[in-house]
């Protein structure tokens, strides 16, 4: 199934190279919107897009209402915690009373894997996957490889460490399918009971060893790890997994000097990630962010309809946002 | 000038034009069947000489025992909303089934003599398909306290079983098939460790991970079959059936025991042998079934088993749901898909085609081999046996579409798939129930 049929975004698998980089350039463009002073866009003027929000998120709902707004479309927030079981109404239920109210497009953030895909079955907006379950969070994997590429200028001969709890990754796996879709070396890292079966098929190697890993990594996207895995009998303890898999500069020492260092965020300091490291000269963490509304503006953008916007000079442009330097101190 | 099959009314007559497929002597021929006050008088080959009983024209459709399909959930007491003993059993006749065993998991369980009474007078008023309970094995299915086998295998409950659940103990597992023991009736076990398979949705593998579903592993169904059988070689006359068996895993555990000599027997069921869990990438959840769609490997390896007898017989493992129920997030789905109606038109196409099975044998599959696994009647053309038969046209193909299911729930895993084979009459006691008379 090719993600973007009928316009929507359910995932980066299947997407093809050429895909992707319409995504990354339309996102080059958008980028400087949020640059003016006066950051906002005609594109989706009359357009109504409904946020629905079945999993308490913060940076992913907030980067979607700016990107919204600057692209001057019409949004509304629902929020509901809890799955449709608990709160009584179904899914689809609330999903179609949306559309009822000629919705033109529908983002979605839900626990369950597959629900964007239930929904885009079910109707005739445009689908936005926000992150399902562990299955993919397509807009983090753009952004992700949207900061890369400012930062690399392109994907060739580059390896990236994704450390962490590979199972319930969302995150993991949307980088996954388009940096392997790019050509990038692909390496996952984590506690053995934390990295699922056959990942290997999907283009990467796993690694248990943080610091065999790392060895000439040209980056690394250090994923949250979640207490209640611990809970679940996962991992011992959290000591034991910053100690082995959390990522500090001892850690890093293994990498390349520029080794670019990412965190899908919220962070917990001093677990998957040391201080040091999290604020440091490699830390991409805030631009990740920053990317994040731009990315989401061109996935808006396509995803109703509009054409694809292409970089002039691809490799200028990188170039010159490469001298801004870093935004982090 | 033969009378037509779709105006049979009478209790004594003869089906000419027939292709005749005895499954138990593997062989299939032009014939015509006698039919004396319900029962089978007489099977021969070649076409009706001058007789004393009315000839009915069997159009020269293929003519078999009735098909026996031993793991039906009917839902009836408790759950009608998905089916009802009158909705299940039409849905069996349509698929050409004559006799089912339903399962236990119903709301209260098959747990007492008085559920077991009530299912077997609503299989009477329904008139369709023989129903044979199987009873709970443990009471309310909670694996704690032994249900009362006598009583139940009085008012006429055929085997014991949790299934849904498993028998979660070691040690009740082994009561259960000691207790069972001189009663002669199996224990039908749904091989699971609950532990093992966590809050897993889908078989674990690659497509688990590339969905980013929780995964059940192929070792959830292997460890509790590979427990049960190791209790089985302990316990004197017990016998003991393994439901809905999905692993290459424990097709080889079945293999090594029945080597060995081991009282047991085994069925799959059509979904292991047709799909697989890449199928899952639509998070269909028509497709949501426990145990899961397993890989390749697995399905390859259950046919194999059907081809060199480790596995006995295929049951539908009918699993009816509300479209409510099924129109949700992957995850919160309930398991099963309904089977009954295209449980034979499946086997001829992924079995028959390709080659793997003939005709008969995939006949045997769902006739007097199942029927053996329960120690229930049915299945042969014996002479003085039950006119239990089933025409049907083995090249018919069709494709399936929900609403034209007669199950009151429409939650297949085969909806869209073109399919081989089409039941045209179902006899019971030598009497028609398929075509229906009556809509329901």
């Amino acid at each position: 199934m090719t993600p973007m049929t009928r316009k929507h975004l359910l995932g980066l698998e299947g997407m093809s190279a050429d895909d992707l980089k319409r995504f990354l350039d339309t996102a080059e463009s958008f980028k400087e919107v949020s640059e003016r002073p006066v950051k906002k866009v005609p594109a989706l003027r009359g357009t109504t897009i409904a946020n629905l929000f079945f999993e308490p998120s913060t940076r992913t709902r907030i980067s979607f209402e700016l990107a919204e707004k600057r692209l001057s479309a019409d949004s509304v927030n629902f929020t509901v915690s809890g799955s449709s079981v608990s709160k009584g109404e179904t899914l689809r239920d609330t999903a179609e009373n949306i559309q009822a109210m000629k919705v033109d497009m529908i983002v979605i953030r839900h626990s369950a894997a597959g629900a964007p895909h239930f929904l885009a079955s079910l109707l005739e907006a445009s689908v936005v996957n926000a992150g399902d379950g562990a299955h993919e969070h397509p807009t983090q994997g753009l952004l992700d490889m949207f900061t890369l590429r400012e930062r690399w200028g392109s994907f060739d001969d580059r390896k990236v460490v994704i450390v962490g709890d590979l199972a319930h990754s969302r995150v993991a796996r949307s980088n996954i399918h388009g940096l392997v879709t790019m050509g990038v070396e692909v390496v996952v890292c984590g506690p053995p009971t934390l990295i699922p079966t056959d990942i290997e098929r999907l283009g990467v190697s796993v690694e248990t060893d943080l610091r065999k890993a790392l060895e000439d990594a040209d980056a690394v996207n250090v994923l949250r790890i979640q207490k209640e895995r611990q809970a679940a009998g996962l991992f011992p303890s959290i000591d034991e997994y910053a100690r082995v898999w959390g990522v500090n500069a001892d850690a890093l020492k293994r990498a390349k000097p520029d080794c670019v260092v990412m965190h899908p965020g919220p962070m917990n300091r001093g677990v998957e990630i040391a201080q040091d490291v999290a604020d440091g000269e490699r830390s991409v963490i805030l631009d990740q962010v920053t990317n994040g509304v731009a990315v989401r503006m061109a996935v808006l953008y396509l995803c109703n309809g509009g054409v694809a916007i292409e970089s002039e000079e691809e490799q200028a442009a990188t170039d010159a946002k490469a001298t801004k330097g870093k935004q982090v101190a | 000038m033969m009378l037509k099959l779709m105006n049979l009314n009478h209790t004594s007559y003869i089906i000419d034009n027939v292709v005749v497929v005895d499954p138990v002597r593997n062989t299939s021929y032009p014939g015509h069947v006698a039919v004396v006050e319900g029962k089978i008088d007489a099977v021969e080959r070649g076409r009706a000489k001058e007789a004393s009983l009315p000839i009915y024209d069997g159009g020269g459709l293929h003519l078999a025992p009735g098909f026996v399909d031993i793991h039906v959930h009917l839902r009836e007491p408790g759950y009608e909303y998905k089916e009802t003993i009158a909705s299940g059993t039409l849905a069996a006749v349509a698929g050409g089934f004559t006799a089912v065993a339903c399962m236990p998991n119903t709301n209260p369980a098959i747990d007492d003599p008085s559920v077991v009474e009530f299912i077997l007078k609503q299989a009477k008023i329904a008139g369709r398909a023989r129903v044979y309970p199987i009873a709970a094995a443990t009471k309310g299915r909670k694996g704690e306290i032994l249900a009362e086998y006598h009583e139940l295998v009085a008012a006429g409950a055929v085997a014991v079983t949790d299934d849904g659940a498993p028998v979660a103990s070691a040690g009740m597992a082994r009561r259960v098939m000691e207790y069972a023991a001189p009663l002669g009736i199996p224990f039908i076990e749904h091989c699971e460790d609950m532990a093992a398979s966590g809050e897993g949705v889908m078989h674990e593998g690659f497509y688990s991970t590339k969905l980013g579903l929780k995964g059940i592993p192929a070792h959830s169904e292997e460890v509790c079959l590979a427990r049960d059988l190791l209790i089985l070689k302990s316990v004197r006359g017990a016998k003991f059936h393994a439901a809905h068996m999905s692993t290459k895993g424990s097709i080889n555990l079945l293999r090594r025991a029945k080597e060995d000599g081991l009282p047991v027997t085994a069925e799959t069921a059509p979904h292991y042998l047709c799909l697989e869990d890449k199928d899952l990438v639509t998070y269909d959840t028509n497709k949501k079934i426990n145990p899961p769609l397993r890989g390749e490997d697995d399905r390859e390896a259950m046919i194999e088993a059907l081809k060199d007898g480790t596995i006995d017989c295929v049951a539908s493992d009918h699993a009816p749901h509300a479209a409510h129920e099924k129109q949700v997030e992957f995850n919160a789905a309930p398991n099963g898909s309904v089977g009954l109606e295209t449980m034979f038109p499946l086997l001829v196409k992924h079995l028959v085609k390709p080659g793997h099975l003939t005709l008969p044998q995939v006949v045997a599959l769902i006739t007097h081999k199942p029927a053996q696994c329960l120690g229930i009647p049915g299945g042969t053309l014996t002479k003085g046996a039950a006119a239990d038969l089933v025409l049907f046209d083995p090249g018919e193909e069709w494709t399936v579409r929900a609403d034209a299911l007669h199950s009151k729930s429409r939650n297949s895993a085969f909806i869209g798939h073109t399919i081989t084979g089409r039941v045209k009459h179902t006899l019971v006691d030598g009497v028609s129930v398929l075509p229906a008379k009556v809509g329901v």
